[in-house]
C-alpha cells in the first residue's frame, strides 16, 4: 500500500481548487521538497511540494481537474522512504488516535511553569477553578476599607515617590526609568531624590523614544524584573501602545501561562491645564478595554501610595493613571509602613442616600464639590471613588444604587464607550430593577481639547452640570 | 575524521592557520540540527495543506544554518527572541518538537496549550522568549533581554532575530540607539532572505548594506553567508565574544533565502522558480554540511541513521500533534492574569 498524496488547503479559507499541472509523472522518483503539481484557486496559482520521498507509482486526479477537494487524495508515493512513509496521510480516512495525552505530557514544562509563577510573585490561575472569573469584571472583593490608624498630610506628588521608594529598599528587582527620571529629578518631580538614593542602575534616563523604552522594560519585565515606566505624560504612551497591548497584556495568555509581565506604567493623564489638544486627553477607557491589563486611578495621596505600592507588587502589567493638577494637592495619608491599596477595591468618599455620584481621579474632587452644594439643597448624594478602573468594584457601585436608586458618573474622559458607559452597563446587570431613573453620565465634551482659557473650561465637566444630572436622576 | 573537516573548512575560506569554526562532531550536530528544522517544517506543511494547522504557517526551510549556527555560540542562561518565523528556533534552543507541532495545531500538548499558534510560542527554560507576531516588536523585547543581563550583571548575550523587512522599523533604530548608549549585550540578528512578504529589500530599504544600519551608533557589523552553518558560528562566535566582555551590541546581517513563500497561503510570484531552484541546488545549507562531513571522512550509512532519526521525531511530533486533545474549554479563561498574593 503506497502513502496517498492529498490535495492540501493553501489558506485557512480554501475547500477546493484546481489541480493545474503536474511537474512529476507516475514513475518519477521524488524527494522532500521537489516541486511535485501546481494548484490553482480563487487567488493564486501554487505549488505543491512533496514532504516524502519515493516513486510516484500513481496519479489519482488528472491536471487540468477542477472543483478538487481538500484532504482528497491526487496521488501515491511507493511509501519507501522509511520512517517516514508510516501515516503520512492521517487526517484522510485513517482514524485519529484516540488516546488523550495525560495532562502532564500535555504540557512539556508544567514543573518549570509553576516554578517560574513562584518566581514572580504569582501564582498561576488555571485550570478549572478560575473559568469566567479571571476574565470577568467586577471580580473585586468585598472586604470593608480597613482602619490603618494614624494618618499625616502628605501630597499625592509625595505619595507617589514614597511608594517608589519603599518598594525599591524592599525588592531589588524593581527599578525606574522613563524620560528625566534621573538627574532631572523628574518632569514633574515624583522622582525626586531617587537617583540619590538607589544609584543610576535603579533611576534610568532614558531618550525620548516611547516606543524603543518601552518595549526595552517589557523584555526586561518577561525576565521577571519589575520596571516601573514613567511617562512624562500618558499621551506619549501612544508611541509605545503597541507594547503595552501586544507585548505586556497579551503574552502571558499567548504563552498558556508561562511568562508574565510585572510592570507599571505610570505617569500623569487627562488634561493639566492650557496645553491644549494633544497633551490633553484621558486613556481611562483605552487601558480599561484590554483584558490582561489593571487600570488604576488614583485621587488622593492615599490612593497614590496604596496603589502604587500595589501596582508595583503585582505580577501582571498595571497602568496608573495620575493627575498633573493633583500632584500639589495635600491629602491625609495613613503613616503605616504596609499601608497598601488593594487594586479592584473602590471607596465611599462621602456617604449619602438619595443619589450615586460615581467617579475617579481629579473627577472625585469636582464630585465632592458637587456633593458639598447639593447637601446645601437638601440632597445627599454618596460619592464613590473607583480608584480601580480594572478591575471595576461593581459591587461597592451596585450596592450603593440599591440604596439610593439613581446614577450619575463623572469623568473627564469623552462621552463615547468612555468609563461611565462600563459602569451604567453593569449597575443595570447587577441592580437594575432598584434604579428609579436613567443613569446620567457628565464628562468632557465630545471634542478634541481647546487652548483657549474659557473653551477649555467649557470642554471639562463643571460643578453646575454635575449638579444639574443629579436634579435630572432625583426628579428636582 | 575531525582533521579532514578542519582542513576543508579552512580551505573553502581561504584562511589556511585559523581555527575552524566548527569540529566534525559539531558539524555533525549542525546538520542533524538543521535536517530537523527542514523536515519539521516540510511536515508542518503538509499539516497545514491537510487543514490541521490554522490562520498564518511562517516557514524556515532555506534558512536553517543560521539559528543553528548562532546557537552553538551560546551558553546557558543567554535568551533568544524572533519574529513570528520562529519553530526553526525554537527547535534550535532544544525546544521539544511535538510540543511545538502540537501548538500548530493548537491542541492542549502545545507549548501554549493552543493559546499561541504558530507566531507565539515560549520557553524560559530553554532561554526562548518568542515567537512575535508584530514586525520589530521583539526587536525592542530582545534589547529588554539585554538590559536584564546588564541590570543583573551577567555575562549572557540576547539574539535578537528580526528580518530585513523589519529592519526599517522605527523602535528597531530606537533599540540600536538604546543597546548602544547603555552598552546592552544583544546581538541584532537580521536574517535577510530577501523579500519582506511579497517587497524585495531593494525596493523597501535605501539601505543597501544592513550590516551598516548601526554605523551611526557605532554598533559593530558584518556580512556572513547565512547558508554556511560554519560562516554563521564564526561570525557569532566574534559577535558573543564582543558582548560578553561588555562592548555593547553587534550587529550580524545574515544572507539568507527562504524556499518557501511568506506564508503557506503566499504563491511566491514576487520571484522566478528559476532564483530559488538556484538556491536549493548551489547554496543548500543542509546540503553543503553534508558534502563536508562526507569529505571528513563520515559514511553515507551514519548520515541515513540520522536522517531516520529525525524523520522519527518528526513523525512523533505529528503524531502527537493530532492526538493531542484541543484545549479543555476552561482554558479560555485562564492566563489572562496572574493572581497577586
Amino acid at each position: 500500500m503506497g502513502v496517498e498524496i492529498l490535495m492540501p488547503a493553501l489558506s485557512p479559507t480554501m475547500t477546493e481548487g484546481k489541480l493545474a499541472r503536474w511537474l512529476k509523472k507516475e514513475g518519477d522518483q521524488v524527494k522532500s521538497g521537489d516541486v511535485i503539481a501546481e494548484i490553482e484557486t480563487d487567488k493564486a496559482t501554487m505549488e505543491v511540494e512533496a514532504v516524502d520521498e519515493g516513486t510516484l507509482t500513481k496519479i489519482i486526479v488528472a491536471e487540468g481537474t477542477e472543483g478538487v477537494s481538500v484532504n482528497s487524495p491526487i496521488a501515491e508515493l511507493d511509501g519507501g522512504g522509511g520512517a517516514a512513509s508510516k501515516g503520512t496521510a492521517p487526517g484522510h480516512d485513517t482514524a485519529m488516535p484516540q488516546q488523550p495525552a495525560p495532562p502532564a505530557a500535555a504540557s512539556p514544562e508544567v514543573g518549570e511553569v509553576a516554578k517560574q509563577a513562584e518566581d514572580y510573585g504569582a501564582v498561576a490561575q488555571r485550570g478549572a477553578d478560575r473559568k469566567e472569573g479571571a476574565a470577568k469584571m467586577g471580580e473585586a472583593a468585598a472586604a470593608p476599607e480597613k482602619d490603618w490608624g494614624p494618618t499625616k498630610p502628605m501630597t499625592v506628588r509625595e505619595a507617589l515617590r514614597d511608594a517608589m521608594a519603599v518598594e525599591m529598599r524592599a525588592d531589588d528587582k524593581v527599578f525606574l526609568m522613563g524620560e528625566e527620571v534621573a538627574q532631572y529629578q523628574g518632569a514633574y518631580k515624583i522622582s525626586q531624590g531617587l537617583l540619590d538614593e538607589f544609584g543610576p542602575r535603579r533611576v534610568i534616563d532614558t531618550p525620548i523614544t516611547e516606543h524603543g523604552f518601552t518595549g526595552m522594560a517589557v523584555g526586561a519585565a518577561f525576565t521577571g524584573l519589575k520596571p516601573i515606566v514613567e511617562f512624562m505624560t500618558f499621551n506619549f504612551s501612544m508611541q509605545a501602545i503597541d507594547q503595552i497591548i501586544n507585548s505586556a497584556a497579551k503574552t502571558l495568555y499567548m504563552s498558556g501561562g508561562q511568562l508574565g509581565c510585572p510592570i507599571v506604567f505610570r505617569g500623569p493623564n487627562g488634561a493639566a491645564a492650557r496645553v491644549a489638544a494633544q497633551h490633553s486627553q484621558c486613556y481611562a477607557s483605552w487601558y480599561a478595554h484590554v483584558p490582561g491589563l489593571k487600570v488604576v486611578a488614583p485621587w488622593s495621596s492615599a490612593d497614590a501610595k496604596g496603589l502604587l505600592r500595589a501596582a508595583i507588587r503585582d505580577p501582571n502589567p498595571v497602568i496608573v493613571l495620575e493627575n498633573e493638577i493633583l500632584y500639589g494637592h495635600s491629602f491625609e495619608c495613613p503613616t503605616a509602613d504596609d499601608f497598601i491599596v488593594p487594586i479592584g477595591k473602590a471607596k465611599v468618599e462621602r456617604a449619602g442616600k438619595d443619589v450615586t455620584i460615581v467617579s475617579y481621579s481629579i473627577a472625585v474632587t469636582w464630585a465632592m464639590q458637587a456633593a458639598e452644594e447639593l447637601a446645601k439643597q437638601g440632597i445627599e448624594a454618596e460619592v464613590i471613588n473607583l480608584r480601580s478602573i480594572r478591575p471595576l468594584d461593581a459591587e461597592t457601585i451596585a450596592n450603593s444604587v440599591r440604596k439610593t436608586n439613581r446614577l450619575v458618573t463623572v469623568e473627564e474622559g469623552w462621552p463615547y464607550a468612555n468609563i461611565g458607559v462600563e459602569v451604567a452597563m453593569q449597575v443595570m446587570e447587577a441592580a437594575f430593577d432598584y434604579l428609579d431613573a436613567p443613569p446620567v453620565r457628565v464628562c468632557g465634551k465630545d471634542v478634541p481639547m481647546p487652548y483657549a482659557a474659557n473653551l477649555e473650561k467649557l470642554a471639562l465637566p463643571t460643578i453646575p452640570e454635575i449638579v444639574d444630572a443629579v436634579k435630572r436622576v432625583t426628579y428636582k | 575524521m575531525a582533521q579532514a573537516a578542519e582542513a576543508t573548512g579552512a580551505k573553502r575560506r581561504g584562511k589556511a592557520a585559523s581555527a575552524p569554526p566548527m569540529t566534525q562532531d559539531q558539524l555533525l550536530q549542525a546538520y542533524r540540527d538543521m535536517l530537523l528544522i527542514r523536515r519539521f517544517e516540510e511536515k508542518a506543511g503538509q499539516l497545514y495543506g491537510m487543514g490541521l494547522i490554522g490562520g498564518f504557517c511562517h516557514l524556515y526551510i532555506g534558512q536553517e544554518a543560521v539559528v543553528v549556527g548562532m546557537q552553538a555560540c551560546l551558553e546557558p542562561g543567554d535568551q533568544v527572541i524572533t519574529s513570528y518565523r520562529d519553530h526553526g528556533h525554537m527547535l534550535a534552543t532544544g525546544m521539544e518538537a511535538r510540543g511545538v507541532m502540537a501548538e500548530l495545531t493548537g491542541r492542549a500538548g502545545g507549548y501554549s496549550r493552543g493559546k499561541g499558534g504558530s507566531m507565539h510560542m515560549f520557553s524560559r527554560e530553554k532561554g526562548f522568549f518568542g515567537g512575535h507576531g508584530i514586525v520589530g516588536a521583539q526587536v525592542s523585547l530582545g534589547t529588554g533581554l539585554a538590559f536584564a543581563n546588564w541590570y543583573r550583571e551577567s555575562r549572557n548575550v540576547s539574539l535578537t532575530y528580526f528580518g530585513e523587512g523589519a529592519s526599517n522599523q522605527g523602535q528597531v533604530f530606537e533599540s540600536f540607539n538604546l543597546a548602544a548608549l547603555m552598552k546592552l549585550p544583544v546581538i541584532f540578528i537580521i536574517e535577510n532572505n530577501k523579500y519582506g512578504m511579497g517587497t524585495s529589500v531593494e525596493r523597501a530599504s535605501a539601505s543597501r548594506d544592513l550590516s551598516k544600519n548601526g554605523a551611526a551608533w557605532g554598533i559593530p557589523g558584518e556580512q556572513v553567508n547565512g547558508m554556511d552553518v560554519m560562516a554563521v558560528k564564526e561570525a557569532g562566535e566574534r559577535a558573543t565574544a564582543h558582548c560578553r566582555a561588555g562592548n555593547g551590541p553587534y550587529l550580524l546581517e545574515m544572507k539568507t533565502y527562504r524556499y518557501r513563500g511568506h506564508s503557506m497561503s503566499d504563491p511566491a510570484k514576487y520571484r522566478t522558480r528559476e532564483e530559488v531552484q538556484k538556491m536549493r541546488e548551489q547554496s543548500d545549507p543542509i546540503e553543503t554540511a553534508r558534502k563536508l562531513l562526507l569529505e571528513g571522512g563520515l559514511d553515507e550509512a551514519a548520515l541515513k541513521k540520522i536522517d531516520d532519526e529525525v524523520k522519527a521525531i518528526v513523525q512523533e511530533a505529528a503524531d502527537f500533534a493530532q492526538s493531542s486533545p484541543e484545549p479543555d474549554e476552561g482554558e479560555l479563561w485562564t492566563d489572562v492574569l496572574l493572581e497577586a498574593r
